[in-house]
């Protein structure tokens, strides 16, 4: 596919020349304030699909680390049977993996589980919330991908590849579609407040070959929500303008000295940029919700605050044209403690995600709105056997064979479990998918095809889901 | 074969191959009918080309935009208003020349050209992947590279140090200090990685990196399967990566001119006294150290059995060294090593890894011999022994393994075994000893068609904005084709011709008259050359220049990496990353310098661009985004600037607003305003000062904790200037 054309630069020019003319032309304050206009960055306009989308934007809720799908998805009753026993050796036939050792024993769930919704889909008793969402949600368990380290596995799920230097996911949606947000990105990235960032880092929403415009902007939980958002202290709102204006206008001089275009995507640029501060505080003000949604999302509670927040503002995102939001949660690393530390994460989160889901649904926001739950691979079903297996203090380790991830809305069927594993869930059995697939089913609920989703680099078109996947039609509604 | 049919689709029989293949002659320089304009051959083939279009080269670019333009090009930094006036006044024949002169032999410029070259080897100051542990002594090949450049190094020696310096004749620590640019893969040392696999990766990184730096091969997509477009075969990609498999990572000692004489004094006296320490117990060591050995290798090749040495195991293929930039596999690699082959630094490497976990081997024994006591004392002397920095270098291998293709790239999969030796559609390889030395040699042997076009078409790159070639790290038949392929030859034989002459070439281009063109006029067909291009400058070149320009900047040269103050929530993105700002004048030094954290890079550099530091890089994006608007508007750092510009100008003699805005101008812009621009500023000016009777002056505390009291009006000035598209922009 090609890339977006050009502004349209006559009407521009124009416009330009007519508003330079005379220092006393109209001042940008007032050009800004002027909502109609549309002079966002010339790669993020509004594209057409390939075909009739099902869903408008994409909220990623990335479990980064690896939430363990035998303490929350996947009752097992095989593994109770052998629990603290060597994994039986058909399972380990023919693997070769870094991670996988044959000393280890099998170690059941602690949890319990029930069935949920009308659907009967399993939740343990860490997910009371998520629970009730169930006839809502595709619980996809057979997920399968290439590499079981966290960074690669990381980059596979959000890049397609285990590589440096490819663009994240959120990336190509907005190169291929463009972002309807007038005065926001289009992309946008929120960490959660566990002070412990996110393994891959910012190599996982990076634009790698694309035009940086496509890379996400971090909305920060600290500080600013966008880097530099705020006016530095001592300049008054007056004195803002002065030199907002002042800024054009010798951008303007000079543009008209010189033709250079790039002086005309400068001069766009400002004005985003001042629309973003106007809007951005606005955005990011959730006292204006009512103490019910505060409430959905567990805003009124020290646990949930954070990621609550996260979700309500991915929700106030979408609302306002974001095109892709991607929250990060880390880390659900569990190799020790899971028991414990699997709780912790379960209790920031579980709260929020279901709300968020139930707050999309009343609006009516769900049907136009793919909401993704999962990490880069799932745990095994043995414990762990690098750091020693002390009773109650037990973890499992990477497992990238089967796991489980969750979507909602955005043209998925609600209310079904797609894909099975054997009886200790160490391999797909029925409809595995492969993050490619998965990939390409997340293009296709945006209108796009993931073949035809192409960028040409070093010769070659290159893909979100590189030379693999395929559209897991059963999914979709 | 995949590439058969491929050659065969795009029409070259083998008897003419693909353009960048064909050796590289002298062609005739073409006549033209504008001598008068033409100062070197570059300007006859460019206007010949022109004229065959009907198109003339455009008039030359005023001298304040040429000396803002060279300076920028050769050092990274706007020109002082001093030296653009005594450009404009100088009516010499060869003012420019003079100007082309200092600035070449400027010590900023290595800091400049140093920078494209780091984007290359994706140089960083941590690891990478999940822990992304410090490299504290990564900087000391930024500083061999900084150095080699200001000395204007030839481009065969250069290549030669880079890939083996240290297997030359009597390698000098420098010499070896250059292999760090092999270095500059990632290392993962998060636990239940798989130290082979990502020793793997690292040196599919290090051939991706001979390929697309010296020859512009994109060899790397050959390392699954046959290269689809260029005649590459898999099986020729890991010939050319046999040459680097057969490298380990070692870092070695070296001194500081500083530290030089006194470690090296101290050395013998240190030696003595760990010996007089060790001797008594040696034996006993020994015995336990061999049980220990023999554990680990027992895990090593029966994994699975007892876990608990599987995981010793693997520590040390993890933890070597973490946190120092250590090659972590060199405990491993000692491991390896028949004891009576090890050297004694080995030997003593090994034993103080040992020494702490000799209880892992039998408690009881380690106790009885006091050896935490031991290892406490050899602590408590190494400690003690004058500082030595260190470096991070390359050696060859002393356990030599088979390299065999990768089936589907995956290092598991064992196909063919391979010999090192280089692709056969270049020119033979004819010496009989294959290692990287040999490798290197050939590389720049003056038959070799691509490593000169490489070079020099990356070098136009940075003068003009694009290469000949389009793309700069791709010359293979899915490449652009050249813009003007005789120029690029011409340039790549007189390269060669001049012994690889850096400067050389770099002074041939920037006194052409090509080079020297206004950004003005002519029709937007950039790639004819009928005009010079404006080019964004660089986020290191903003920052520096808005540094330079306040009178904050800093302009030591050289040393270890700095952290200047940046909002902690981009450091917390990382896992586990933090950020403590540097102090003093270290927050003001060149962007060269800032640390470079590979899971959380800073974040004004990756706003303008600055490349992913895991990934090679050979041509930088010039976007233009409302987060670079926002950066240059509220940043603290440019608003420091703002302000200590504000004091500058405070200081000057001539209290005048119009002289004073005159003076800003100049500094900022290296030109005077116009009237309409003096027009803008003055009004600012005004509403300013009417605004900031309300509010009172910008009274806060600085990044240096110091109070600055500016008119605001005169800071928002400042700002603005620094705001101006023409600041961001060499034109």
């Amino acid at each position: 596919m090609a890339l977006p054309t050009m502004l349209p630069i006559q009407s521009r020019r124009r416009f330009l020349r007519r508003t330079a003319c005379g220092l006393g032309g109209i001042a940008l304050s007032q050009l800004l304030a002027d909502t109609s206009s549309k002079a966002t960055a010339k790669g993020l306009s509004v594209r057409p699909s390939h075909f009739k989308p099902r869903a408008k934007n994409v909220i990623f809720i990335f479990m980064s680390g690896a939430p363990s799908q035998y303490d929350l998805f996947l009752p097992r009753p095989e593994m109770q049977r052998l629990h603290r026993q060597p994994v039986p050796e058909s399972f380990l036939r023919n693997l070769d993996d870094a991670l996988i050792k044959g000393s280890a024993q099998v170690f059941a769930s602690p949890r319990t589980f029930s069935k949920h919704g009308e659907c009967g889909m399993d939740f343990s008793d860490y997910l009371p919330h998520l629970a009730t969402c169930a006839d809502d949600l595709c619980m996809l368990r057979a997920v399968h991908t290439d590499v079981s380290n966290h960074h690669p596995a990381q980059l596979v799920m959000n890049c397609g590849v285990p590589l440096f230097g490819y663009p994240s996911m959120g990336s190509w949606v907005t190169y291929g579609l463009g972002s309807e947000a007038n005065d926001l990105p289009g992309y946008v990235v929120l960490l959660s407040n566990s002070g412990e960032g996110v393994d891959g880092g910012s190599s996982l929403w990076n634009n790698g070959f694309l035009p940086s415009e496509y890379r996400a902007v971090n909305f920060r939980s600290n500080g600013d929500p966008i880097l530099h958002l705020t006016t530095p202290k001592g300049i008054s709102s007056g004195m803002q303008r002065s030199r907002l204006d002042a800024i054009r206008k010798l951008n303007e001089i000079r543009f008209q000295d010189t033709g250079d275009h790039e002086i005309e995507s400068r001069i766009a640029s400002y004005e985003l940029a001042y629309r973003m501060q106007a809007s951005a505080p606005n955005l990011v003000d959730l006292s204006n919700e009512t103490r019910a949604t505060h409430e959905l999302y567990g805003l009124d509670q020290e646990a949930t605050k954070w990621f609550g927040s996260n979700c309500l503002l991915a929700r106030r995102m979408v609302e306002r044209g974001v095109r892709f939001v991607q929250l990060y949660h880390s880390t659900w690393d569990d190799h020790s403690n899971l028991n414990t530390k699997l709780k912790t994460n379960c209790d920031m989160t579980d709260l929020p995600a279901a709300g968020l889901i139930r707050d999309l649904k009343q609006r009516g926001l769900l049907d136009e709105t793919l909401v993704i739950w999962g990490g880069e691979f799932g745990r095994t079903p043995m414990n762990e056997v690098r750091r020693g297996n002390t009773p109650g203090k037990e973890g499992r380790d990477h497992h990238p064979f089967a796991y489980t991830m969750l979507l909602a809305g955005g043209g998925i069927k609600g209310g079904q479990i797609v894909g099975e594993t054997d009886e200790l869930g160490y391999h797909p059995t029925k409809d595995a998918i492969h993050v490619h697939d998965l990939q390409a089913t997340i293009l296709h609920c945006l209108g796009l095809d993931h073949e035809q989703l192409t960028f040409r680099h070093q010769g070659r078109d290159f893909r979100l889901t590189d030379v693999g996947g395929s559209v897991a039609e059963q999914l979709l509604v | 074969m995949i590439f058969a049919v491929s050659v065969n689709c795009l029409g070259v029989s083998a008897q003419s191959p693909h353009w960048a293949y064909r050796p590289i002659h002298f062609p005739g320089v073409p006549d033209t009918d504008h001598r008068a304009i033409n100062n070197n051959a570059i300007d006859q083939f460019v206007v010949s080309r022109l004229e065959q279009d009907g198109l003339a080269i455009s008039s030359p670019t005023d001298r304040e935009t040429l000396i803002r333009r060279v300076t920028l090009d050769l050092i990274g930094l706007p020109p002082t208003p001093d030296e653009v006036q005594d450009f404009v006044d100088d009516i010499r024949p060869d003012a420019y020349q003079r100007v082309v002169d200092r600035l070449l032999a400027s010590p900023h410029y290595g800091e400049h050209w140093a920078r494209p070259w780091l984007d290359l080897c994706h140089y960083a100051d941590t690891d990478g992947y999940l822990t992304d542990q410090t490299r504290p002594v990564a900087w000391r090949y930024r500083a061999w590279l900084v150095d080699a450049l200001n000395a204007g190094m030839s481009f065969d020696q250069f290549t030669i140090e880079q890939l083996a310096g240290d297997l030359l004749p009597d390698a000098t620590t420098n010499q070896k200090l250059a292999t760090g640019f092999l270095r500059q893969t990632l290392s993962n040392r998060e636990g239940g990685a798989d130290p082979e696999e990502f020793r793997v990766k690292q040196v599919i990184d290090r051939t991706s990196m001979v390929g697309e730096v010296w020859m512009g091969l994109t060899v790397g997509c050959a390392r699954c399967h046959d290269h689809k477009y260029d005649e590459i075969s898999q099986k020729e990609f890991y010939q050319l990566y046999a040459f680097l498999d057969a490298a380990d990572e070692i870092n070695i000692d070296a001194p500081l001119a500083d530290e030089q004489e006194s470690y090296e004094s101290a050395l013998p006296e240190y030696h003595r006294k760990r010996r007089a320490l060790i001797v008594p117990l040696a034996q006993e060591i020994d015995a336990l150290q061999r049980r220990w050995e023999d554990k680990l290798r027992s895990a090593r090749n029966n994994p699975g059995r007892e876990w608990f040495w599987d995981r010793q195991w693997e520590l040390v293929g993890l933890v070597w060294g973490g946190g120092l930039g250590e090659g972590q596999l060199e405990g491993w690699q000692i491991l390896r090593l028949d004891p009576a082959k090890r050297s004694r630094l080995q030997k003593d490497r090994l034993l103080d890894y040992f020494l702490p976990k000799a209880d892992t081997v039998d408690a009881e024994k380690a106790k009885q011999l006091k050896l935490s006591e031991l290892n406490a004392e050899l602590k408590k002397l190494r400690g003690a022994l004058p500082k030595v920095t260190r470096a991070a270098t390359m050696m060859e291998t002393q356990t030599p393994q088979t390299t065999f293709v990768h089936l589907a790239g995956d290092f598991r999969d064992r196909g063919e075994d391979v010999m090192a030796a280089t692709p056969s559609i270049l020119p033979p390889l004819d010496v009989e000893r294959r290692d990287r030395l040999s490798l290197a040699r050939w590389l720049v042997s003056p038959n070799h068609p691509l490593t000169a076009r490489v070079a020099v078409n990356r070098m136009w790159q940075q003068f003009f904005g694009q290469g000949i070639v389009a793309t700069a790290g791709d010359f293979g038949t899915r490449g652009s084709l050249p813009t003007h392929p005789k120029l690029l030859d011409w340039l790549a034989a007189e390269f060669i011709r001049s012994g690889w002459d850096v400067k050389a070439m770099q002074r041939l281009i920037v006194t052409s008259s090509t080079y020297r063109q206004s950004t003005l006029s002519g029709p937007h067909n950039d790639s004819s050359l009928v005009r010079q291009v404006p080019l964004r400058l660089s986020a290191e070149q903003i920052r520096d220049s808005v540094l330079q320009v306040s009178g904050l900047w800093d302009s030591r040269l050289g040393g270890p990496s700095v952290k200047p103050s940046q909002p902690d929530s981009v450091s917390e993105q990382g896992y586990g990353n933090s950020w403590e700002t540097s102090k003093g004048g270290d927050q003001y030094r060149r962007g060269l310098y800032t640390w470079v954290q590979r899971t959380s890079p800073f974040a004004m550099h990756i706003t303008f661009d600055a490349p992913n530091p895991n990934h090679i890089c050979t041509h930088r994006e010039r976007s233009n985004t409302s987060l670079q608007a926002l950066t240059l508007l509220n940043d603290p750092v440019f608003h420091q600037a703002a302000k200590a510009l504000a004091r500058r100008l405070g200081k000057q003699v001539n209290t005048d607003d119009q002289q004073r805005i005159r003076q800003v101008f100049r500094w900022c812009l290296s030109r005077d305003p116009s009237r309409d621009e003096l027009a803008v500023l003055n009004h600012l000016l005004q509403q300013l000062r009417d605004d900031s009777q309300v509010t009172g002056p910008v009274a806060e505390n600085d990044l240096d904790g110091s109070s600055l009291d500016e008119d605001p009006a005169w800071v928002v000035l400042c700002s603005v200037l620094f705001n101006l598209h023409e600041f961001v922009t060499r034109n």
